[in-house]
C-alpha cells in the first residue's frame, strides 16, 4: 500500500476500529485523507465506507452502542481527544448527505443558520457578504438571488443539494464530507455537483463515498477500496480503475462480484 | 498478480461479448499469419496464382478489424469497462490494427512477387523466407501469448525482433552490392529490398502486439527499452 507523505496528509486515520455493539463493522484502518483533494471510498453496500466517513466528523457518536477505537488526526490533532468540542470540530469537518436536507427556513437562513450561531458575522453585511460567497461557491447564487427569502425546501433536487453544500461552506470548513450526493439527482443535477465538487478541492479537502465507480473516476484523485469492513486497496484513482493491484478491487470495479 | 481466469461477470452477457472480441481476434491474427506464409511460399515458389489469392483475402481481414471497431466501440457505450476489461477492448483495438497492418504487408509482398515474376530470378531472394519464418514464428507467439493472457514467454519472442532486423540489415547490403554490379539488377533488387523492409515492418508490428499484451496482463508496459537492430539509415553513408 502506498503511503502518502505525512505533510500532505490532511486526516490520518490509523488503526481505525468500529463496532456496532458486538458486531465489528471496520477492522484496522490506516487511510490518510490528502489536502486539497478529492478522496473516494468505494466498495459494496455494509462493507464500511460510510461508516469510516463519519468516523471522520464523529457522527457515530450520536449512534447507539458504537465504539470508534484507534486513532483519527486532523492537522495532527487527535479528533477522539475527550477534551475536544465536536461542534467545532463539525464546524471545521462539514458534511452532505445523501439526500438533500435543507432546513424548513428560507434559502437565506439554511445558508447563514451556521455562520450565526458560530458567531462569525458582526453586521448583517458581513452574514449578507457569506451567504452570497457561499452561494456563489455552490453555483446556485444566480438561480436564487431573487428569491433569498422563499423556502429552500422549494428548489429542485439538485438546487437543493447545491444549497446543503453552499449550508456546509458557510462556516469555512476544512473538509467537506459526502455521503452519495448525488444518488438521489437525476444526471444533470450530478454533473453540476461534480462540477462544483472539481472547483471546491481548490480550497477544501473531500471526502466522498459512492456507489457510482463511474462518479469515483470522474472527481477524485485517490480511491480507496473497501470490502467487509477492511480497506482493501488506496491509491491514485486512475490506477485503482485501470490496474488494480488486489483482485478483489478488480471483481468489484468490473462487475464480477457485488 | 491477477489470477489468470477472472470468474464471470454478474451481468453474464458481458462476458460473451468480451469472448467475442478476443475469438475475433485471434481468427485475424492466425489469417495474417497464413497471409504472410502464402506471401513468402508464393515469392519463393515464384506462384503468382498464390500472390493473387493473397492480394484478394487481405479484404477478408479488413473486414474483421471493422468489427472489432464497431464492437470494442459499443462496449465502451455501453458496459463501460473498468480495470482489466477496459485494457482488454483497448488491447483489442490496437492489436486488431498491427494485425490489419501486418495483412496489409503481405498483400504488399504479393504484389510485389507478381512484379518479380515477370523477371529473371535473383539469388538473395534465398534469404528472404528465412526472415519471413522468423516473422511468422514471432506473430505465432504474441498471438498465442493473447490467447492463454499469458506474457511469461514474451519478453524472449519480443527480442527475437532483433534477429528479423539484423537479417534485415545484411539483405540491405547484399542488395546494394548487387544493384552496384550490375544496374540491370536494380528494379528486382529495389522489389526484394521493399519486400524484406515490409519483413521488418512486420515484426515490429509483431513487437507492437506483445508489448500490448503485456500491458493487458500486468497492466503496465515491458519495462525493458524495445529492441532496435535495423540500423540502415546509417548504413547507406557509413
Amino acid at each position: 500500500m502506498n503511503a502518502i507523505s505525512p505533510t500532505l496528509a490532511k486526516m490520518h486515520g490509523r488503526k481505525v476500529t468500529v463496532h456496532y455493539g458486538s458486531k465489528q463493522a471496520l477492522f484496522d484502518v490506516d487511510l490518510d485523507v490528502p489536502e486539497r483533494m478529492v478522496t473516494a471510498l468505494i466498495g459494496p453496500s455494509g462493507c464500511g465506507k460510510s461508516t469510516f466517513l463519519r468516523c471522520l466528523n464523529r457522527m457515530n457518536d450520536v449512534i447507539d452502542g458504537c465504539k470508534v477505537g484507534g486513532e483519527i488526526t486532523l492537522d495532527g490533532q487527535d479528533i477522539y481527544d475527550p477534551k475536544l468540542d465536536v461542534v467545532m470540530l463539525r464546524a471545521r469537518i462539514g458534511m452532505v448527505f445523501q439526500k438533500p436536507n435543507p432546513f424548513p427556513k428560507s434559502i437565506y437562513d439554511n445558508v447563514a443558520y451556521g455562520p450565526r450561531i458560530h458567531g462569525m458575522a458582526g453586521t448583517k453585511g458581513e452574514l449578507d457578504e457569506i451567504v452570497r460567497g457561499s452561494l456563489e461557491k455552490a453555483g446556485l447564487w444566480k438561480e436564487v438571488k431573487e428569491r433569498l427569502d422563499q423556502p429552500g425546501t422549494g428548489l429542485s433536487g439538485g438546487q437543493q443539494q447545491r444549497l446543503c453544500i453552499a449550508r456546509a461552506i458557510a462556516v469555512s470548513p476544512e473538509v467537506i464530507l459526502m455521503d452519495e450526493p448525488c444518488s438521489a439527482l437525476d444526471p444533470i443535477a450530478t454533473a453540476k455537483i461534480e462540477e462544483l465538487i472539481d472547483e471546491l478541492r481548490e480550497n477544501f479537502t473531500i471526502v466522498i463515498v459512492t456507489h457510482s465507480m463511474q462518479q469515483a473516476a470522474r472527481v477524485s484523485q485517490k480511491t480507496a477500496f473497501f470490502h467487509l469492513g477492511q480497506l482493501i486497496e488506496w491509491g491514485d484513482t486512475e490506477q485503482i480503475f485501470t490496474s488494480p493491484k488486489d483482485e478483489r478491487t478488480q471483481g468489484y470495479i468490473t462487475g464480477r462480484f457485488g | 498478480m491477477m489470477p489468470q481466469k477472472a470468474p464471470d461477470h454478474i451481468v453474464k452477457s458481458f462476458d460473451d461479448e468480451l469472448r467475442k472480441l478476443r475469438e475475433q481476434i485471434l481468427a485475424m491474427g492466425g489469417r495474417a499469419e497464413a497471409q504472410l506464409a502464402d506471401a513468402i511460399t508464393a515469392l519463393a515458389k515464384r506462384d503468382s496464382d498464390k500472390a493473387v489469392r493473397v492480394i484478394e483475402s487481405d479484404k477478408g481481414i479488413d473486414a474483421i478489424e471493422m468489427t472489432v471497431a464497431q464492437d470494442s466501440l459499443k462496449i465502451l457505450a455501453l458496459r463501460q469497462p473498468m480495470a482489466k476489461d477496459l485494457r482488454e477492448v483497448v488491447a483489442a483495438i490496437k492489436i486488431s490494427s498491427d494485425i490489419e497492418r501486418i495483412g496489409d504487408y503481405a498483400k504488399n509482398i504479393a504484389k510485389r512477387t507478381l512484379q518479380l515474376n515477370q523477371q529473371a530470378p535473383l539469388k538473395p531472394t534465398g534469404s528472404i523466407p528465412r526472415m519471413g519464418d522468423l516473422a511468422i514464428k514471432l506473430i505465432s507467439a504474441v498471438l498465442s501469448a493473447y490467447a492463454n493472457d499469458d506474457a511469461d514467454g514474451l519478453i524472449a519472442a519480443w527480442r527475437s525482433d532483433e534477429s528479423i532486423d539484423e537479417m534485415y540489415n545484411s539483405l540491405f547490403r547484399e542488395l546494394l552490392t548487387y544493384m552496384m554490379e550490375d544496374p540491370r539488377n536494380i528494379g528486382a533488387s529495389t522489389h526484394l529490398l521493399f519486400i524484406a523492409k515490409n519483413i521488418e515492418r512486420i515484426g515490429d508490428h509483431a513487437t507492437n502486439i506483445a508489448e500490448t499484451v503485456h500491458f493487458l496482463v500486468h497492466g503496465k508496459p515491458i519495462d525493458e527499452t524495445r529492441p532496435k537492430g535495423d540500423t540502415t539509415n546509417v548504413a547507406i553513408n557509413g
